[in-house]
């Protein structure tokens, strides 16, 4: 750990962080919204590497965690108005809820049937939420009455300071102790046991924390947007780009995460003149890389950096 | 007269569920691949079956082969061009392939449905039927379609249990599916297999994309529930096992059709989703599934 605050990476990052953070003085309203909606899938990419990356769990369904923190966090302040911040920490804790829920029994199985459980979780929330139209708005979308702010930058800086605490908690939590254990159980399950590691409680852990994080994210989201909606937060669709994200910006790396997902969002705002084939392209892109890069960009970089 | 009617439809339904789950699990079986881009080529075979026939003209024939063509050429463009370098690659370790073909596929799909998208919109196509009107079963008022479709789903599976059976080739697949390095052993290339499973695959992907396309037509926007209800039936059934997802396509298939005859359509996908979880649940294998 100590390692870490003397790295390159580390410097890097937070000269990255630096100039982000000044970004507001100087660029205009529009370049900030894109940024902020990024700086949120960020954390969504990076909670869900905690999982797939280091305990070697394919989630499909990260879009039912933010999906679950966002429409709580809507609904209770669409249904008793109670104040955003309040509806942010439940919808986070309701997501931490839904996520023992769906651990529990995707955690007995493993690979592709884990995958499905947390695939037919997202199913199945889209379903409700189109059930329940009454209460979440089905499939029109359900307004939210409050946000957090109206101001550009000041979005802007929460989404920035929320993506930066979020990624120094992941990340510190992926080079601790229990990060390497998950890391263990995801290469050798048996080995790992073997070891004395309840791998169990460890997966059940990680699980949860990618949990809070995601429906955290989820729940700010939804007050940026002033809406949420199937499409925005539980879309299949959504997950996708959650997993491309990470598996761009390489895996086990936590940071790459993030940084995947600003590159899918802001790549996806470039190639907006190219109409309907914008979506091709990133596919391309990140098809490429997977077949070429295998380590995502940011393993690529440090990989070049250890063998300097 | 209720019960016959959902006895129809849901033997219909099921039986194109299990045409379109069966090579994909075929695949699964034999290389341990799970394609997520099933439901692009189905729809890709769909929608060059409706341009063929509706745009080109050449015949309802002529354009159901076609469709199948182009799901067959989509197949193999899926294994040389995403599934083979995944797995040949020296930089991804092998217990991560699995992840990376997940991925790749499903990047794959997405640039299939995108260019579907671009070059043919995202409205619904129906592909013009090859047989037309409507027949009384017993007081049931039933396209004649829909009988085809059954009908040639049911051939067709027939034909591949006769192929995978009592051939030289499909015995050399059954075999690679049990003990591929065995196979190599016997002299035989695996990628030569490989390569006759993913021509089967997408001669199967084909037939149902192009018969979907019939009975219920396509659009861009029915990849990914395409590849999401392959997914379910084929782990419900136990991954790589074929009996296994015929069995599972038909429970299925009649759990909508009778949620969505006796409930509400709008339920229809519900009952299904929760029985798999149950199944998880209790035989996270799948019902005929091996571990």
């Amino acid at each position: 750990m100590t390692t870490f605050f003397t790295s390159r990476l580390f410097f890097v990052s937070l000269a990255l962080v630096v100039i982000a953070a000044t970004l507001p003085l100087y660029v205009s309203g529009y370049v900030l919204g894109l940024l902020t909606v990024a700086f949120y899938f960020g954390v969504f990419a990076m909670a869900w590497d905690l999982l797939f990356g280091f305990a070697g769990e394919v989630n499909f369904g990260p879009t039912f965690l933010i999906g679950v923190g966002a429409y709580t966090a809507g609904i209770l302040n669409n249904q008793f108005g109670w104040s955003v911040y309040l509806c942010i920490v439940l919808g986070a804790l309701a997501s931490v809820v839904a996520g023992l829920v769906l651990a529990l029994p995707a955690l007995r199985v493993r690979g592709p049937y884990f995958g499905l459980t947390t695939l037919v979780a997202v199913l199945m929330l889209q379903n409700f939420i189109v059930v329940f139209a009454d209460l979440t708005g089905g499939e029109i979308g359900l307004t939210i009455p409050d946000v957090i702010s109206i101001n550009a930058g000041a979005n802007y800086w929460i989404a920035l300071g929320f993506m930066t605490i979020s990624a120094a908690i992941l990340y510190g939590l992926s080079q601790s102790p229990v990060g390497l254990v998950l890391q263990a159980s995801g290469q050798d399950p048996v080995q790992a046991g073997a070891l004395g590691f309840n791998i169990v409680k460890h997966k059940l852990a990680a699980f949860i924390v990618s949990a809070f994080f995601s429906g955290l994210s989820g729940a700010l989201l939804v007050f940026y947007f002033g809406t949420a909606s199937v499409g925005t937060v539980v879309d299949v669709a959504v997950g996708v780009n959650v997993i491309v994200s990470a598996v761009l910006g390489g895996r086990r790396t936590v940071l790459g995460a993030a940084l995947g997902a600003i590159f899918l969002i802001v790549a996806g705002e470039f190639l907006r003149p190219t109409g309907e084939l914008a979506t091709f392209i990133v596919s391309a892109v990140a098809l490429l890389v997977v077949l070429f890069f295998p380590g995502g960009f940011l393993g690529a970089a440090l990989s070049r950096e250890a063998r300097s | 007269m209720r019960a016959f009617q959902i006895l129809i439809d849901g033997f219909a339904i099921s039986a194109l569920y299990a045409l379109g789950a069966t090579g994909f699990t075929l695949i699964f079986g034999v290389s341990g691949v799970l394609n997520l881009s099933h439901g692009a080529i189905m729809v890709a075979a769909a929608v060059a079956a409706w341009a063929a026939a509706s745009i080109l003209g050449v015949g309802t024939y002529a354009g159901a082969l076609i469709g199948v063509a182009v799901a067959l050429v989509t197949a193999f463009a899926t294994y040389f061009a995403v599934v083979k370098p995944i797995q040949d690659s020296r930089r991804i370790p092998n217990e991560e392939k699995e992840i990376f073909v997940l991925t790749g596929t499903l990047l794959w799909g997405i640039m299939i449905q995108e260019l579907i998208a671009y070059f043919f919109t995202n409205n619904a196509k129906t592909v013009l039927p090859i047989v037309e009107g409507v027949v009384d079963i017993l007081g049931v008022r039933t396209p004649r379609n829909e009988i085809f479709t059954a009908i040639v789903c049911c051939l067709v599976i027939a034909l591949l249990w006769l192929l995978v059976n009592r051939t030289r080739t499909g015995k050399a697949v059954l075999a690679a599916s049990m003990n591929p390095r065995g196979v190599t052993l016997l002299g035989l290339e695996l990628t030569n297999i490989y390569i006759v499973v993913w021509a089967i695959y997408g001669i199967l992907a084909g037939i149902a994309g192009v018969l979907l396309g019939m009975f219920l037509g396509v659009s861009s926007y029915s990849v990914g529930p395409l590849t999401a209800s392959a997914f379910s039936i084929v782990v419900l059934g136990g991954l790589g096992s074929v009996s296994g997802s015929l069995i599972a396509a038909f429970v299925v298939g009649y759990l909508e059709t009778l949620t969505a005859y006796l409930v509400s359509p709008a339920y229809r996908t519900i009952p299904a989703l929760l029985l798999l979880v149950f199944v998880m649940y209790i035989r996270p294998q799948g019902l005929l599934g091996r571990r």
